[in-house]
This record gives C-alpha cells, sequence and structure tokens, in this order.
C-alpha cells in the first residue's frame, strides 16, 4: 500500500527537499511511523504526548483528520495525506 | 528588503483597520521563487480574537491547493496587534513555519478603526530567530524592482 504524503516547506529538512513522499500504514498513526522510519525525527513535529499537535493540519482526502479520528482515522491505497502547519499567531 | 505595491500596503492597512480590534490575517501570493508579493488574499480569523489569529483548517487546506494550482507560495503573511506593537509575540515567533516568508506586522492600537497612520514592519523568521528588514512600498511592482 502506498499513499502520497504532501511535505509542507519547514518539514523538508527531513525529506532531503521533496514536497512530497509515499508511505504506508492502515491509519494516521501507522503512517506517521512509517514516515518516521524512512525520515527520522518528523513524527515529533506531528505528535505530541500521543496526539497530533495542536498547531499541524493533517488531511486525508481534503478532510481534516480531527473531524475523522485523529491518529486513529483510516487510511486506504491511494488515499491522499496533506500536511500543513497551522497559519496562526498572537 | 521588502519591496511592496503600494495598493497592496493599502489592501494590508485597510484590512487591519476594517477588523480592529481582532487580529486581522492574509497573505500575499507571488509566483514561487520570485520574492514578488502579487496577489493580495485575505483570510478569515477563525479565532476571532484580539490577541491571537489562526486561519480555519479548511481555509488553510483551500489556500495551499490554491498556491499549489498556480505555481505561487506566500511571500507576505501579515497579521495585525491591535492594542501592542509591531513587532512578533513570542507565538508568533513560535508559530512561524514559513521560513522563505515575509512576516508583516501591522499595528492599529493608536487609531483603531480610524484614519491615521499605522505601523506597518517586515521580518524574517527563521528557526525562532526574529530579523527586521526595511520595507520599500512602489507605485507599482516592475521587474526591476524585484
Amino acid at each position: 500500500m502506498a499513499i502520497e504524503v504532501r511535505i509542507p516547506t519547514i518539514l523538508r529538512t527531513y525529506t532531503d527537499g521533496e514536497k512530497a513522499v509515499t508511505a504506508d500504514g492502515g491509519s494516521l498513526g501507522a503512517l506517521i511511523d512509517s514516515l518516521e522510519a524512512d525520515h527520522p525525527g518528523i513524527k515529533e513535529r506531528l505528535v505530541e504526548n500521543g496526539d497530533l499537535r495542536r498547531f499541524i493540519n493533517i488531511y486525508v482526502n481534503d478532510e481534516d483528520v480531527r473531524f475523522i479520528g485523529g491518529l486513529e482515522a483510516e487510511l486506504s491505497d491511494g488515499d491522499q495525506v496533506v500536511v500543513l502547519p497551522a497559519v496562526a499567531g498572537g | 528588503m521588502l519591496t511592496i505595491a503600494q495598493a497592496t500596503y493599502d489592501a494590508i492597512v485597510a484590512h487591519a483597520k476594517r477588523d480592529h480590534p481582532v487580529e486581522a490575517c492574509g497573505i500575499v501570493a507571488g509566483p514561487e521563487g520570485s520574492d514578488r508579493p502579487e496577489r493580495f488574499v485575505e483570510m478569515v480569523n477563525a479565532a476571532g480574537s484580539p490577541t491571537f489569529y489562526e486561519y480555519d483548517s479548511t481555509d488553510l487546506l483551500e489556500l495551499y491547493k490554491d498556491l499549489d494550482q498556480r505555481d505561487e507560495e506566500p511571500v507576505v503573511i501579515y497579521h495585525s496587534h491591535s492594542a501592542t506593537e509591531a513587532y512578533p509575540s513570542v507565538t508568533d515567533i513560535n508559530l512561524a513555519s514559513e521560513p522563505g516568508a515575509h512576516y508583516v506586522l501591522v499595528s492599529t492600537r493608536e487609531h483603531g478603526n480610524n484614519d491615521g497612520p499605522v505601523e506597518f514592519r517586515s521580518y524574517r523568521i527563521v528557526d525562532g530567530v526574529v530579523t527586521e528588514e526595511e520595507v520599500t512600498i512602489v507605485p507599482t511592482l516592475t521587474r526591476s524592482e524585484s
């Protein structure tokens, strides 16, 4: 199973500058573990204390994963995953 | 240095004044690698707060898909401070995620919704380090000014 993951500029230091990489996983959590295996350090930028970081948005087929189970969100072959840091501040 | 067209500058200031005391936010997009802020895009502050701003997550995805299709990037990322100076807050610095962008801060603390000058300042924010830069306002962006 291969899922394309779009990587934002700020995290491309982990992917040798690649804008998109492929990873595997039946759930978002498993996908992130697969990303981490190929791109060590990236998981910590996405996950904190076992949950998605507050200011990281991940979308599966244009759906914000917070509304479809978070790290438990199910994935299938061909799904498109997009990672975007929040644009936010004080 | 940030070089920005007068009309774009005016649009950012007008947005900040209109939304005061809520923080206004948005971007100015430009062709990838061009450093030319050409296309003004107002965003909604989903936090609706005088001390915080955040794009709605659906708006954020739409914005980046649109930029992608147009081969653009956010050249300027702007927001306003309605009670404090036009300098990045600790939160702004911690959440800055576009090392290639000019972070523009506008302060409306002095005149609020009314006419009158505002502070308009621009910064690079890279790995938690803030560097202020000069802002040059030009009548229109031309090739020689980029």
